[in-house]
């Protein structure tokens, strides 16, 4: 029996160490041909679907009349969208990616940008017939704005949600009188509990107008996807924050107080520091939440491929990219999205894995 | 008893003391008169649930930290220029923290703060309003030696003060609340999470202590209490039994429920 209750330990342990290699190991595989088209460079480049002309070798050709019209596109491009979604908020969602092919169209320019589906059945097929004679076309999937878009969403929903949970589980936990203790729990509870495609409905139909009217630009924006994460997280956050700092034995806090400490001073000086790895690990939890968050981000940041240059601009992170386009797509852009799938992975692993070793080891003084 | 008393001023007295815990119908404290003097050790006695914590946590209102305690009558407290004021009428948040720092306080279980050696015994100090490094420093070795912790931790004053072993950790804190230079200072069973040679360290700095404090200790060990203290209260349900010089009480107490107790008949 006992031999057995070990064994079985043991195999659950090994099991999901398995699944997580033979995750690691699917998005490596599904990757590989755009990791070796793009290598590292994918990470740094703003551009996905993008066609760029390359001579024989390979090389992108720079200098050109086209590759300024590239760029010359992308600003305009850039430009209609956004009069586009202060139009047209709602249908963004709907419509992403169509209002840059129109764009495109227009402009008549031989380098497009385009969504990744078109990309896909318009290679080589596309291309204006000046252009092919003399060169190769490539179509170039790069990462940073994805990446970047994960990156900055998760942060603004965490400098917003940690003060705001660290609030609340300080009131529940100390401040509040006990018969407000359970429901105010209980909601918070419930609160956790939501889907997270109610939380992107109520941040494209409410919030993100609400946001916008504030603080101006387009009601799907970095900024709104970042709020709505954090209202999202916050639940989390607080509920695990506040069970942490019940762990302060009271004996603890009466010692506080017999030297003089006021309420805050007990908060500040012992409260936190003595459940700073409960809250730490709180914080570690919902930030790992956020980085992976798909359904709440894709309905509110607007989901264009375009670095955000005011925090009120439309962009995209990686999870709503893969949602968006995974169906769509085929061949290098595919594995494109593989490959963003693959960052995201060792992203959000390395970023628990530093966030636990380094604030977790010095918590212990 | 009185003839005792008749040169020694109490430094604290509770008289007519009712306490009544939140929610509960009777007071789990009745009619209270008990004078703790200055510069000796009082110690209270009794049966578990007999309101001896309840008593002492009183004296520094402690209790006031969960809503909904009332209490009546009084608690003399004598403050610097001889006056007597009733601590049951401080009100302010300040005044309560004006009374702790002058009535401290010990818990039976050993509560090292989540900081350094060094911070525990400087925590105080700085909310005290003392910002100067060096007096600092002085406050906290002499609080240290006080202590008889100095010679073990000078050399690790910075490491985390949870990593001391329980009797240094018990004695840490007796350092933090003396660093405090308190008027009186309340022990709650301050040895019954210890092992017998912290206890007896315990119990003599306790001793040391007494030249300088007043001090009144609760405890379930009557030969500690027959040990180390000047003065002896028994309670019972309640209400205070017995008081008087601890060598009457063990010897040749008034009460009978006192002799039981101590005899070991029951309690």
């Amino acid at each position: 029996m006992e031999k057995i209750f070990a064994r079985l330990s043991w195999l659950s342990a090994t099991t999901l160490l398995l699944v997580l290699l033979a995750t690691l190991y699917v998005l490596y595989i599904q990757a590989k041909p755009a990791m070796n088209e793009f290598g590292w460079q994918f990470v740094l480049d703003p551009r996905w679907g993008v066609d760029v002309i390359v001579d024989e070798t390979g090389n992108e050709v720079h200098g050109s009349h086209d590759e300024a019209s590239d760029v010359d596109s992308g600003g305009v491009v850039r430009l209609d969208m956004g009069d586009d979604e202060d139009a047209i908020p709602m249908e963004d969602e709907t419509a992403t990616g169509q209002p840059e092919l129109a764009e495109g169209d227009l402009d008549g320019e031989a380098i497009d940008e385009e969504i990744p589906m078109e990309d896909e059945t318009a290679t080589g097929q596309d291309e204006l017939a000046g252009e092919a004679k003399t060169s190769n076309i490539r179509v170039v999937y790069g990462g940073l704005v994805p990446i970047v878009g994960t990156v900055l969403s998760t942060l603004i929903a965490m400098a917003f949600a940690v003060p705001l949970a660290m609030g609340i589980a300080v009131f529940l936990s100390e401040i509040s009188i006990d018969g407000l203790k359970t429901p105010v729990g209980v909601a918070i509870e419930l609160l956790a509990a939501i889907p997270s495609i109610i939380y992107g409905m109520w941040g494209l139909f409410f919030f993100g107008p609400l946001v916008a009217h504030v603080f101006g630009g387009s009601s799907v924006s970095l900024l709104v996807a970042g709020l709505v994460l954090g209202v999202m997280v916050i639940p989390f956050m607080a509920a695990l924050s506040r069970d942490a700092i019940n762990t302060t034995p009271n004996v603890l806090k009466e010692s506080a107080y017999a030297v003089g400490a006021t309420r805050f001073e007990v908060v500040k000086d012992i409260i936190f520091p003595y459940a700073r790895t409960g809250i730490l690990g709180s914080i570690i939890i919902s930030l790992g939440r956020a980085l992976g968050e798909t359904m709440a981000v894709a309905f509110v940041i607007g989901g264009v491929y375009k670095l955000a240059e005011h925090i009120t601009d439309p962009t995209i992170s990686i999870p709503v990219a893969l949602a968006n386009n995974f169906a769509e797509s085929s061949g290098l852009s595919l594995a494109s999205l593989y490959y963003l799938a693959f960052i995201l992975f060792v992203v959000s692993f390395v970023i628990i894995f530093t966030a636990k070793e380094f604030l977790l080891r010095r918590s212990k003084y | 008893m009185q003839e005792a008393q008749a040169n020694l001023c109490p430094m604290m007295e509770a008289v007519d003391f009712s306490f009544t815990y939140p929610g509960a119908s009777k007071p789990s404290l009745k009619g209270i008169n008990l004078p703790v003097l200055e510069n000796r050790i009082t110690a209270l006695i009794g049966p578990s649930g007999c309101g001896k914590s309840t008593l002492l946590r009183s004296m520094n209102r402690i209790h006031d930290l969960y809503p909904g305690c009332r209490y009546e009558g009084a608690i003399n407290l004598r403050c610097e220029n001889g006056e007597v004021k009733n601590i049951l009428e401080w009100k302010k948040e300040n005044d309560l923290i004006r009374l702790r720092q002058k009535v401290g306080m010990i818990f039976q279980k050993p509560t090292p703060f989540p900081m350094s050696i060094y911070d525990n015994i400087a925590y105080g100090l700085k909310l005290q309003g003392i910002r100067n490094r060096s007096e600092l420093d002085e406050r906290v070795e002499q609080a240290l030696r006080d202590g008889a912790l100095w010679n073990e931790v000078k050399d690790r004053l910075k490491d985390d003060a949870r990593g001391l072993s329980g009797g240094q950790q018990q004695r840490l804190c007796i350092a933090r609340s003396v660093a405090l230079r308190p008027d009186v200072l309340l022990f709650d069973e301050p040895t019954s999470a210890l092992d017998p040679i912290s206890t007896v360290a315990i119990e003599e700095m306790i001793m040391e202590l007494r030249n300088r404090y007043t001090i009144c200790i609760v405890t379930h060990n009557m030969q500690q209490a027959a040990r180390i203290s000047d003065y002896t209260a028994f309670m019972y349900m309640g209400e205070l039994v017995e008081y008087g010089e601890t060598d009457t009480i063990f010897t040749n107490p008034r009460e009978k429920q006192t002799e039981d107790y101590i005899t070991g008949r029951f309690g």
